[in-house]
């Protein structure tokens, strides 16, 4: 399929980029394309707050010049003077291009695409996404007498198109409905401070989301946090829940991105690969196409199939993310990993956290309800852009949760939980139930032993 | 109702992002006025329209070599209809007559409005253009080329190789954002403005053995093409040296409760995560700032006095007009500790009826206006930096900070990135990992001595209506107590 219901035509494309590129001289092109549409809603106490409409077209070209330097442009301009433009920018960038790392076209760009299973859904009406969020909103408000606004919400569909093209042939598209909900309440009792909560849900389309379940979650977890009381800093026993954990993992992806790797700048090295970094019976893939995962890539920014890969297997480093360029200094395949530049980033998808196949998983029975010892239960992580010390290790970061001693569960006022990530996975004790599909990844609650918590006391 | 997206082949009327130094001109009145003639004549209260037009340069400069240079450009419009309290917002890339009139009708859709003979409107047409751009047609051009931005770079990157120690890494980043915007509206607004923001980066990662900080700086300013030409590299890359061999070697700072002194500069960060925010109307209605009805009371130490302003020459927050074509204001947020009002843009106007301060910003097109904060400080107090320091037995002082945030109850952090013990008022050794963390409602009060060396800094600011330029800015304060957060 090569033209979508949005008007993003690939073939036309491909020629009018053929066309500009032969009469630049140009020989050696990629582009990378996207298109959308969205509608979204926001309410506040019963009446329409905001109600937003986008229509969004990009375009990113690269080129090649007659030395082998790459340049690359971008622009929201489809005009033929705005592709004539992006081109002759990339050829101007092309002049400072890296001679020392040179991207090239990935050997895979061409390869067979394995289809994604992701229905397509018509979209709602801007007012029936109204309707349905003022419900919504009107059953968290009625669900708990504190909670008193639901400060944060947003119901939102969206339509898209990528593409990727080069001048070798590579033609890849993919089209991709998601519609999203959250609902983040506020609840407050007289005499006690504010606290707040929230739950998201995603979807391929408005008419399959969650929303009973997220008004649930979000009602529960609000509810819980009116119980609060300052906490006792010191070292702790804390379980994460499968969101917290994964946030975390993701704030030191650095650890597997070969891109960081070659800079310098990543917590591994070249020759890290095949190192223990964690206990014995952690296993982590990325995991992009993963059914779990709305809105998951067929390809990446190179067209290189996206796949699953084994990062950590038993605790021990597998492998690398990689584009063509890193992989290739690796002297290994692209991974399906990679961004679209002159300097090509690497990135990664969905995290998959689990027990390794047969290791038994770490202790057993792991029950933070009716454990002896005072657990900190870690709901959600904040400010992970400031308190993460990527290229470090180290982490200090505010946090949502609760204490929970002898099967009593209060809520914590205000901490900070602190620690080192490679500290972090070799001090994990075991996981706690199945593992639960979230927007970032699959994983169990998990548990890591002797962390540093600071609290408002 | 979703609107279709564009075709591959505009209308031959549509404007191109590479129109020249000046896309958008009073002539385009008459592609306006039928806009928002049609959207009153639907029953709109007032149409908004916004025209953008982008042109980026980043470069990044990796040891000794340039290793990516990103140009990007683009244009597109932002149509706002307001009802009551109500409002519908589109934003589309494409900007002929029938891609802006279908982004009308999809924002007056949202309203359930719908167009009605355009003589029934009560709209009268649009004033002459105030033009705040006239002076700034050049400024682009006067910029440094790709030629010289890469050079520049390079010799920060260089510098950083002569003062550093065991450095593992050196980057230099440059960007260059101009941006020239149109405001058409049916109250009368009809105003042009040009935008050029530049800011230079340097970072380090220093390692030795198990030893390792990455220490960073980044300085902006708005409006001084030469701004890249008068950058002085070796005092940045001193100052980013010298922290890096300072936290290289610091231990983790102990947690818990204790005073802090906060250097001047981006020590503002805390008054902009932990009151600023809250005092947006923004915040107003959503319910989440404690400082709703606290106008005329004292919400802080008699010793604070904070400003927000849009007009400090080339500072990064500083504005000719905001993004709902209104000229900036100074505005007194906190006298002597007592409230003196809100920042308040258009839809925080109608909704909260906090008069505008020419606070509404928003980072592109795609983003409806929302009040911000532009270049916000606490003032300079009578103290010297000395005294503060000596006044504390055993604290923090925090001479750099990271970013930080502020949550819907008030709740607020931010992260240290070089911090040293106060032991007997004197400063001792480094420490790091600090995250601060507190409520607005109680560490307002805390702030109990101001020092006499105001400075602003560059920053970027992540909120409603995107990531838009800020300052911060302060001079040395202390905090009476404060948590700690560390290991």
């Amino acid at each position: 399929m090569t033209r979508s219901p949005s008007g993003l035509d690939a073939e036309t494309l491909r020629s009018r980029l053929d066309q500009m590129a032969a009469r630049s001289g140009i020989r050696q092109w990629d582009l990378g394309a996207a298109c959308s549409t969205d509608t979204s809603v926001q309410v506040d106490r019963g009446e329409a707050k905001q109600m937003k409409g986008a229509q969004r077209s990009s375009i990113t070209v690269r080129v090649w010049n007659d030395d082998g330097l790459v340049g690359i442009t971008s622009t929201s301009d489809l005009s033929d003077a705005g592709l004539e433009r992006a081109l002759a920018g990339a050829s101007e960038a092309s002049a400072f291009g890296n001679a020392d790392d040179i991207p090239a076209f990935s050997p895979l760009a061409t390869a067979p695409l394995q289809p994604l299973d992701q229905p397509i859904k018509e979209p709602v009406s801007i007012l029936d996404l109204l309707a349905t969020l003022k419900d919504a909103e009107h059953q968290l408000l009625e669900s708990h007498p504190a909670i008193d606004t639901v400060p944060y919400n947003g119901l939102a569909q969206r339509s898209s198109d990528r593409i990727y093209l080069n001048s070798a042939g590579a033609c890849r598209q993919q089209q991709l409905t998601t519609a999203s909900l959250y609902l983040y309440a506020r609840a407050e009792e007289a005499g006690r401070k504010p606290r707040s909560a929230g739950a998201v849900r995603l979807a391929y389309g408005a008419g399959d989301l969650d929303i009973a379940g997220c008004i649930k979650e979000a009602a529960g977890l609000t509810a819980s946090h009116l119980d609060y009381a300052p906490i006792e800093t010191g070292r702790y026993t804390c379980v994460f829940s499968p969101e917290a954990f994964l946030d975390l993992i993701g704030a030191f992806s650095n650890l597997f991105n070969a891109r960081a790797v070659l800079d310098g700048v990543s917590l591994s090295n070249r020759e890290s690969l095949g190192n223990t970094i964690a206990v014995p019976f952690l296993d982590l893939h990325d995991h992009g196409r993963h059914p779990g995962n709305i809105g998951a890539s067929a390809f990446d920014g190179e067209g290189t199939p996206t796949a699953r890969l084994a990062l950590m297997e038993g605790g021990v480093l597998r492998h690398f993310l990689h584009s063509e360029a890193t992989a290739r200094a690796f002297g290994v395949a692209p991974t399906g990993h990679a961004g679209m530049g002159a300097k090509v980033s690497v990135g990664p998808d969905w995290f998959e956290i689990g027990a390794t196949p047969g290791s038994g998983g770490g202790q057993q029975g792991l029950d933070r309800f009716t454990a002896e010892e005072p657990i900190v239960w870690i709901d959600s992580l904040s400010a992970l852009h400031a308190g993460v010390k990527a290229s470090q290790g180290s982490f200090s970061l505010p946090f949502d949760g609760w204490l929970l001693k002898r099967g009593e569960r209060h809520s914590i006022e205000a901490a900070t939980v602190a620690g080192d990530i490679r500290q972090v996975l070799k001090a994990i004790v075991g996981f706690e139930g199945e593992a639960v599909i979230t927007p970032d990844g699959l994983c169990p609650h998990v548990w890591v032993e002797g962390l540093s918590i600071t609290g408002d006391t | 109702m979703v609107a279709s997206l564009p075709s591959n082949a505009p209308p031959a009327d549509a404007p191109h992002a590479s129109a020249g130094p000046s896309g958008f001109d009073a002539s385009w009145s008459g592609r306006l006025e039928p806009l928002l003639s049609v959207g009153r004549g639907a029953g709109a209260d007032l149409v908004e329209v916004f025209l953008e037009r982008t042109d980026h340069l980043g470069v990044l400069a990796e040891q000794d070599t340039i290793t990516n240079v990103s140009p990007a450009f683009g244009m597109g419009a932002g149509i706002r209809v307001f009802l009551g309290e109500r409002d519908g917002f589109v934003s589309t890339n494409d900007l002929s007559a029938a891609g802006l009139m279908a982004a009308l009708d999809q924002a007056l859709g949202m309203l359930a409005l719908v167009r009605s003979a355009p003589d029934r409107s009560p709209f009268e047409g649009l004033p002459g253009l105030h033009d705040f751009a006239a002076a700034k047609l050049d400024w682009l051009a006067r910029c440094p080329d790709l030629r010289e931005a890469t050079h520049r770079l390079l010799e920060g990157t260089d510098r950083l190789q002569r003062h550093g120690n065991h450095l593992q890494a050196r980057r230099g980043s440059y960007a260059r954002d101009w941006q020239e915007v149109l405001v058409a509206a049916s109250d009368g607004t009809f105003a042009r403005d040009i935008r050029l923001h530049q800011s230079v980066g340097l970072n380090v990662l220093a390692a030795d053995g198990d030893h390792r900080a990455g220490v960073g700086r980044r300085y902006g300013t708005s409006g001084r093409p030469d701004d890249l030409r008068q950058w002085n590299a070796e005092t940045s890359a001193q100052e980013v040296c010298d922290s890096a061999s300072t936290m290289l070697y610091a231990d983790y700072v102990e947690a818990g409760q204790c005073p802090v002194v906060l250097a001047n500069r981006f020590g503002g960060v805390i008054f902009h995560e932990a009151c600023g925010h809250l005092l947006e109307t923004t915040q107003v209605e959503r319910g989440t700032t404690p400082f709703a009805d606290r106008v005329g009371s004292a919400i802080a130490h008699e010793a604070v006095t904070a400003i927000d302003e849009g007009l400090s020459d080339g500072a990064f927050g500083s504005l000719s007009m905001d993004d709902e074509g209104m000229e900036p204001q100074r505005t007194v947020l906190i006298e002597n500790g007592v409230l003196q009002r809100f920042l308040s843009d258009r839809a925080g106007e109608r909704r909260t009826g906090h008069a505008r301060t020419g606070s509404g910003r928003r980072q592109s097109h795609s983003f409806a206006a929302a009040s911000r904060m532009r270049n916000t400080y606490i003032a300079a107090g009578p103290h010297t930096p000395a005294e503060l320091i000596g006044s504390v037995n055993r604290g923090l002082y925090c001479k750099a900070m990271g970013g930080g945030s502020v949550g819907p109850t008030g709740q607020f952090n931010f992260a240290v990135e070089e911090g040293y013990l106060i032991e007997n008022g004197e400063l001792t050794k480094p420490v790091k990992g600090a995250t601060l963390i507190g409520e607005a409602k109680e560490v307002m009060p805390r702030i109990s001595m101001c020092a006499d060396d105001l400075e602003l800094a560059a920053g970027f600011c992540g909120s409603v209506s995107g990531s838009i330029f800020v300052t911060v800015g302060q001079p040395h304060i202390k905090v009476d107590s404060i948590t700690v957060g560390g290991r």
